[in-house]
């Protein structure tokens, strides 16, 4: 089977190409810039894997939580791309993506969502198949949800914004950290290959962003309250 | 060369998804518009990321809907024009993304409209349609410019507003009054039950001798007399008379300038305050006093929507080629002057 992935949630703008179990992708530094280099970074992966967009199976996005505006752009590029070439999309939480590409078993990720926030999750890998142990949520360092027992890794940028307060969190549960890690498509790629297999794919129009943040403005009534 | 025939059309820059799908030959086949309105009402206005999230909510099920009304497949699609600025830039992002990542797979190019040159040749899609070169004022939320029209990318600025949009003024004093967000439709409707004359607000740079506009000060009357006033429901409705007379008569007054000083005598009026029948009328009956014609889009044209966005990538895509650029990054701030042909 052959899936594309896109991932847009951070700086960086990566895409991958999953080939029957084989990954190939690229991944760049873009800052705000993903609208201006992702689809020709998607035609060359192609190219250089001599696949036409048409032969593709199946679409897979980063679908959050992170940017705003870099998770739509995934989003919107995933529905035009499925919609062109008929296909379903899987969406795979960004969280996810940090812990797929970890190569640990026990997976704290969090990624900054500003405003004194993290976006935050934990996994743990059991034969093979990864268990959601904190669903994603919105949270405060210092008011992370509980885990239990040792050897926590924590990855994602909510350890660099929140990593002493995390630290002082979890403790002795965690055993070390990335918070370098960024999600990226070739991760994206093998955690929805397993869904396009099990008939998880959805609708193209369904292809829809994971905010976790849904508080962005007061109404007229709170206002004046 | 590949000959573009069928343009699917992609509007996203504000509060409105507008999908259609024109065709050169055949003349628009179908559209369709999600409006936010509802939405963005209990906020007192437009938030921009709200506005962006129902964007990419919408944006398959409209292109779908269109694509079936059309009776057409996407296979058929030649080009696929998207509203690349000015706006909301979350908002055009969504529509520039599906548009461009759609025409990467269908392997046709991409147009990125001007949403004003949407607008400016939005009555060109209604019958009868006027012929260039005319004087198109446009009238909405965000812009009030008069232009000179010579033809596709042959535009000139007249005159434009220094401060407030005429949609704004009129949005703004409507919820003074205590109307909901937007309130400019419903401001009119409240001005016909008003007291011609029993106040007089007024006409900004009305004499200025230019082509230029101010609405702020005029919201600043309308805020001073429902501060005098005790606002029974008949107080209102004489505010919003003559709040609406103000703007009108400054819309109007400017347009004929236009005409005059242009010698041109056709006038396009395009926008969402294109929609206010006071202004239609006052226009049509000065302006036909003089020789001239005014041309409305439809109604369903003034507001933004994909069909003038489809059609002028048409319009453009006829006289220039088409790029298979599938960099999708928008304008937020783009003037329309930058879209000139050179001569």
């Amino acid at each position: 089977m052959k899936i594309l992935a896109i991932e847009t949630s951070t700086e960086y703008c990566s895409v991958a190409l999953w080939q029957d179990g084989g990954v190939s992708g690229r991944c760049e530094l873009v800052g705000q810039k993903h609208s201006e280099v992702l689809l020709a970074m998607l035609d060359a992966l192609l190219t250089d894997a001599g696949i036409k967009i048409k032969q593709i199976e199946g679409i897979a996005f980063g679908k959050g939580p992170g940017s705003f505006t870099g998770v739509r752009i995934a989003c919107g590029v995933a529905q035009g791309l499925a919609l062109g070439a008929d296909v379903g999309v899987v969406g795979v939480c960004t969280l996810q993506a940090l812990a797929e590409a970890s190569g640990k078993d026990k997976v704290i990720a969090a990624l900054d969502a500003r405003m004194g926030e993290l976006y935050l999750a934990a996994y743990e890998q059991r034969n093979g198949v990864w268990i959601e142990v904190i669903a994603p949520c919105l949270c405060r360092a210092d008011a992370a949800p509980n885990v239990t027992g040792e050897g926590w890794f924590g990855v994602g940028s909510g350890f660099a914004v929140g990593g002493e307060a995390l630290q002082a969190r979890y403790a002795k549960q965690l055993c070390g950290m990335d918070a370098q890690a960024v999600p990226q498509a070739a991760a994206v790629v093998r955690l929805a290959a397993g869904e396009f297999v099990q008939g998880n794919s959805v609708d193209a129009a369904l292809a829809l962003p994971l905010y976790l943040r849904d508080k962005v403005a007061l109404k007229t009534s709170e206002r004046t309250a | 060369m590949h000959i573009v025939k069928l343009i699917l059309g992609i509007e996203s820059s504000c509060d409105e998804t507008g999908i259609a799908l024109y065709h050169i030959e055949r003349g628009l086949l179908a559209h369709t518009l999600h409006s936010q309105i509802a939405l963005h009402n209990e906020y007192g206005g437009v938030v921009p990321e709200l506005a962006s999230r129902d964007h990419v909510r919408y944006a398959m099920p409209l292109i779908r809907s269109v694509m079936h009304k059309a009776g057409c497949s996407l296979d058929e699609i030649d080009a696929i024009a998207y509203t690349q600025g000015p706006g909301l830039s979350g908002a055009l992002l969504v529509g520039s993304s599906v548009a461009c990542a759609l025409a990467y797979t269908l392997d046709v190019p991409t147009i990125g409209v001007h949403h004003l040159e949407g607008h400016l040749l939005s009555p060109l899609l209604s019958k009868p349609a006027p012929e260039f070169p005319f004087v198109a004022l446009l009238v909405s939320g965000g812009h009030t410019q008069l232009m000179r029209v010579d033809g596709v990318g042959r535009y000139t600025l007249l005159g434009e507003s220094v401060d407030d949009a005429a949609g704004e003024a009129f949005d703004k004093s409507a919820k003074l009054l205590g109307l909901d967000y937007p309130g400019g439709a419903l401001l009119a409707k409240l001005a016909q039950n008003g007291t011609p004359g029993r106040y007089k607000l007024p006409r900004p740079m009305l004499h200025s001798g230019d082509l230029d506009f101010s609405f702020s000060g005029l919201k600043t009357a309308v805020l001073t007399l429902t501060q005098q006033h005790e606002l029974d429901d008949q107080t209102r409705a004489d505010i919003a008379h003559a709040a609406q007379e103000a703007i009108v008569d400054v819309l109007a007054s400017k347009a004929l300038s236009a005409l005059a000083q242009s010698g041109l005598d056709q006038l396009v009026v395009a926008g969402g305050v294109g929609a206010n029948q006071l202004l239609r009328s006052r226009l049509s009956e000065s302006i036909g006093k003089r020789g001239g014609k005014v041309f409305y889009p439809d109604l369903e044209f003034c507001t933004d929507n994909g069909a003038m966005i489809a059609f002028a990538g048409a319009m453009r895509l006829s006289s220039q080629p088409a790029q298979r650029d599938y960099r999708f990054n928008v304008k937020p701030r783009w003037d329309l002057r930058e879209l000139n042909y050179a001569d």
